[in-house]
């Protein structure tokens, strides 16, 4: 009894009241699309039936509409299954479209259904996010699983739409397309990832980290110096920075030196303001106790000081890295030998092969991203006891 | 009574005082007439206003007060993290500043101050690593000082992964560990909870008794200056200064929790709300 | 004992880092080294052409004559500041603001799509916050995304933007607002997401106790308690949305603009342009985060907020 009312509730919670007349209303679509066209083939219209794989998936994905709307489960096998259903459900249409149909020609049918499939996915999505693991790796999958699905959903979406539209590329190529361009330069993409990103991207971020965690530690001494730098490191913030990349071309060349300064420059006062706030951070009882030690300056510096500035330290060095790509790619628009990243994008964009421009947005991307988590990584292993990340105190 | 014979009253008071051998005990901090006030935007602020006092070796004082009566103060001074602007102080023979530089005292906090970022064995080392002990040295007085406080075991544990109790035992150990003869302890069981906090008030008389430190010992509890003290030193706010100074040699040095139910122990009480009260620390 | 007296501990031993204090003569001291710096800078930089030029005349010259040089180059490697200065009086006050010589018209241009940008992102941020905060769904599948972007170069992507947009014949203010608008978006996404969540669970089971509706307890409660956020990431908004503006100024090849300014800057070797822009640009850049910082303090001001924890 008490089992059912919790259950109840946690649907009223999960779901709300419009869940139901959701369920209802994407089995009626599902119901509804089968009996419209899905296509056109040679000027003749093409039905359900005359393409066996897409009725079949079609039939997964209302058989769970059903299932959803009628016995309104919870739990995680049934988000599981869910979750697979809906998977099921969206392989057909991928494989008609631009496959078995031609493209372009993409009836009312096809777009009901999805629209139906829609509202199971959001289900299946919901479904999965009430869970509450009683393990710390289910939690983590969970926590990884559910914005992947909902990525892939979009991105099939994507696919769906440009593909069955005939969405000029122009305007928005099919993630195919990126993919089979991308696929076929690969030494290109190599080249441009090369010089932007280990070259001027790596080299300025760590001159210019460096050099911001330096003059932070020689100011340390010098209050007069902090008080006149820490405004200015702040204004630093409001200044669009990357606009000497222009000035830098001219001053360090075409090649990727003049990218690497416009990137020293504006990773220089992040870690320069964070720094000193690093320094500043540790409580005053601990200062207190090194001054009951009789610390000398260097022993409080090293012992006290640096560790506890450690997170500020990183928390720069994460902001950096994202400032460095983004300044990296910026400066390549004013000029640049034949190769970089930023040199793809502006050119490409030109010359309208956005398939192209989209590929290096995605090496941009996921290089990015990787940068970030390898400095994110390193951050948990030092900063293991930071309050951010520690596991089972009190 | 005035300021002034406040401070008669102790000078006559000293040679009389005797530590547990019956021998004339050793003075080891000396005060007269410290004076300290801060400048504020408003006005001047008097922390401390002309506080003479005298502590023998192996006494065991309480500074006791209200909010703003310049205990911690006082505490922070013998310890040179603040100066007097007027009057005496030497520690130990020397002036606060030389003691302290000397490693003459031990500080322990009203938070325990450990550092997150190092294990409990790591974090009582740390004075010790600043004072360039070799490390076996470091190593086997960690095991010395933490088996002291009843915790060993916990060597590789980090302090968030201790409960607040256990913190300060490890605070207190790290304060014992480079075996200063003075212990200086500012409200260290303040932020506990009163059961853990009379659990570690028998094992620090346990821990005096065994060690023969000096330990001067700031608090907002009568029960807890009582029960630990074998002299109560009573202060009061605006200005900061001493108001009494309350002798315990009527209760036993051997203690048990039991004590606080005995009429000595009542009358003591009495007489340290009395001193709180005659400093207008009830208005 | 603690609260008073530890706010006013005697100069000297106050201990670890306290920034705080008399900023003015320290700030002036640094803008001051700053400017020596550029000069001596300029003379250092520029003093190879001008000996060129020097010897291609056959013409003696002193060291003196060296300096005034280099300070006074047509087209210099750096600029003197006062070069700069003049440029900026000569294109901000001495030229009709309608004029496209005018510096003030090309900052007028990219301040208008920072701003629509900035607005339109800001709102679509906060809208998007509210959603995840009350939908665990969305929490769950889309918040991630939105956290990732952060470390995303998403700017790349603004050359595209005004390219195609060009393609379906829109251009001027509308790319630029809308790589703005998109830059915007995630910072406050973020920054107004922690803001709804930050109320402790203390005042949350208050609320609970009233028996507060949802609408109730998101205006009485979580909306006041995400302002000192949402002015947080308002200023780190408003900052990149001029970078957003400024850049994508620079693919349709110079038409009007700050970022316009710069490429043509860039195109004919006119340093003193360039700087003249830059230093235009950081004004307002400067201009617009003190404006978001006002509004701050007026607003929390009005709302009895305080500004703790949120100010960078």
């Amino acid at each position: 009894m008490s089992d059912r009312l919790a259950a109840r509730s946690a649907s009223r919670l999960a779901g709300g009241p419009g869940s139901r007349l959701g369920d209802g209303a994407a089995a009626v679509a599902l119901l509804v699309a089968f009996a419209l066209p899905v296509g056109r083939l040679d000027g003749a219209a093409v039905g359900w039936l005359e393409r066996p794989l897409l009725l079949a998936s079609g039939l997964v994905a209302l058989a769970a509409a059903l299932v959803l709307g009628l016995r309104r489960p919870h739990g995680g096998p049934a988000a599981l299954l869910a979750a697979l259903a809906v998977i099921l459900g969206a392989l057909g249409p991928l494989t008609a479209v631009g496959g078995t149909l031609e493209t372009g020609s993409v009836s009312p049918g096809l777009w009901v259904y999805l629209a139906g499939l829609g509202w199971l996915a959001w289900r299946a999505l919901e479904l999965l996010s009430e869970q509450r693991p009683a393990s710390r790796l289910l939690a983590r999958a969970q926590g990884l699983v559910v914005p992947l699905l909902f990525g892939l959903w979009l991105l099939y979406l994507w696919q769906l739409l440009t593909i069955g539209f005939a969405v000029p590329k122009v305007l928005l190529p099919a993630p195919s397309d990126i993919w089979s361009v991308a696929a076929a330069s690969t030494g290109t993409l190599w080249a441009d990832f090369r010089q932007t990103f280990l070259k001027a991207v790596l080299a300025g971020f760590a001159l210019g980290s460096a050099s911001g965690f330096a003059v932070a530690l020689l100011i340390d001494r010098v209050p007069f110096l902090q008080r006149g730098l820490l405004p200015l490191g702040s204004l630093a913030g409001a200044i669009p920075i990357v606009g000497i990349a222009p000035i830098m071309v001219m001053w360090f060349g075409f090649d990727w030196p003049s990218k690497a300064a416009v990137i020293v420059v504006m990773t220089f006062f992040p870690m320069l303001i964070n720094t000193m706030a690093g320094l500043a951070a540790s409580d005053r009882i601990v200062g207190d106790l090194m001054r009951s030690y009789g610390a000398s300056y260097r022993q409080t510096l090293v012992k006290l000081r640096l560790p506890a500035a450690l997170p500020f330290v990183f928390n720069a060095l994460k902001i950096n890295s994202t400032l460095a790509l983004i300044g990296a790619i910026v400066a390549e628009f004013f000029g640049t030998p034949i190769v970089g990243m930023g040199f793809r994008i502006s050119t490409e964009v030109g010359r309208l092969n956005v398939e192209m421009v989209w590929a290096t947005i995605a090496v941009a991307a996921v290089s990015g991203s990787l940068f970030y988590g390898a400095l994110a990584l390193v951050e948990r292993m030092l900063t293991f006891w930071h309050p951010s990340y520690r596991k089972g105190g009190t | 009574m005035t300021e002034g014979a406040v401070a008669e009253g102790l000078r006559a008071d000293q040679p009389s005082r005797r530590d547990a051998t019956g021998q004339a005990a050793e003075t080891i901090i000396t005060m007269r007439e410290l004076s300290l006030s801060f400048r504020t935007a408003e006005q001047p602020v008097h922390a401390l206003s002309e506080v003479s006092l005298d502590i023998a070796r192996g006494d065991f004082v309480s500074l006791i007060g209200p909010s703003g009566c310049g205990k911690t103060t006082l505490l922070r001074v013998i310890a040179d993290l603040e100066r007097a602007s007027a009057g005496r102080i030497t520690v130990n023979g020397l002036s606060p500043e030389a003691n302290r530089l000397a490693r003459g005292y031990g500080y322990v906090f009203q938070a325990p101050a450990l550092y997150p970022w190092r294990n409990v064995e790591r974090n009582l080392q740390l004075p010790l690593e600043i004072i360039g002990l070799p490390k076996e040295e470091r190593a086997a007085r960690a095991r010395r000082y933490l088996e002291m406080v009843g915790l060993s075991g916990f060597e590789k544990k980090y302090p968030w992964q201790l409960s607040g109790g256990m913190q300060q035992r490890v605070s207190i150990a790290r304060a014992l560990s480079f075996e200063p003869k003075l212990l200086l302890m500012d409200e260290p069981f303040g932020a506990l909870d009163e059961i853990t906090r009379d659990k570690l008030n028998v094992e620090l008389l346990e821990l005096w008794a065994r060690t023969g430190k000096t330990v001067v010992f700031v608090t907002h509890s009568i029960p807890e200056a009582v029960f630990l003290s074998t002299r109560i030193v009573v202060m009061s706010p605006r200005p900061g200064r001493v108001t009494r100074i309350i002798d315990c040699a009527r209760l036993p040095r051997e203690r048990n929790l039991d004590l606080r139910e005995t009429p000595e122990f009542l009358e003591i009480a009495h007489e340290v709300r009395e001193g709180l009260r005659a400093g207008h620390s009830y208005d | 004992m603690t609260d008073v007296l530890a706010q006013a501990r005697p100069a000297g031993l106050a201990g670890l880092g306290r920034l705080g204090g008399g900023r003015a003569l320290p700030l002036a001291t640094v803008l001051l080294a700053i400017l020596a710096l550029w000069y001596a800078g300029a003379v250092y930089l520029n003093a190879p052409q001008v000996i060129e030029r020097f010897e291609r005349a056959h013409q003696d010259w002193s060291s003196l004559d060296l300096v005034a040089a280099a300070w006074s180059m047509e087209r210099p490697v750096l600029p003197a500041p006062d070069q700069v200065a003049m440029e900026l009086k000569k294109t901000v006050f001495d030229t009709r603001i309608t004029s496209k010589r005018s510096l003030v018209y090309h900052a007028w241009v990219t301040l208008s799509a920072t701003l629509v940008g900035f607005v339109l992102g800001s709102l679509l941020g906060i809208l998007l916050a509210v959603g995840v905060v009350h939908l665990r769904t969305l929490d769950r599948s889309l918040l991630p995304w939105i956290i990732a972007s952060q470390t995303v170069p998403i700017l790349a992507i603004a050359p595209m933007i005004v390219v195609v947009l060009g393609n379906l014949g829109l251009t001027g203010l509308l790319p630029k607002a809308i790589i703005s608008m998109y830059l915007c978006f995630f910072p406050v996404a973020i920054g107004m997401v922690k803001g709804l969540r930050s109320p402790e669970t203390l005042q949350l089971d208050l609320m609970r106790t009233y028996s507060a509706g949802a609408a109730q307890v998101f205006w009485k409660l979580r909306w006041p308690a995400s302002l000192p956020f949402l002015f947080a990431s308002l200023k780190v908004a408003v900052a990149i949305s001029l970078v957003g503006a400024i850049v994508g100024e620079l693919p349709t090849g110079a038409v009007a603009g700050l970022g316009a300014r710069l490429l043509t800057g860039s195109y004919y070797g006119q340093t003193v342009q360039i700087w003249a822009a830059l230093v235009m640009a950081s004004l307002l850049g400067m201009a617009l985060v003190f404006a978001v910082g006002l509004a701050e303090r007026l607003t929390l001001r009005a709302t009895g907020g305080a500004v703790a924890g949120a100010d960078r």
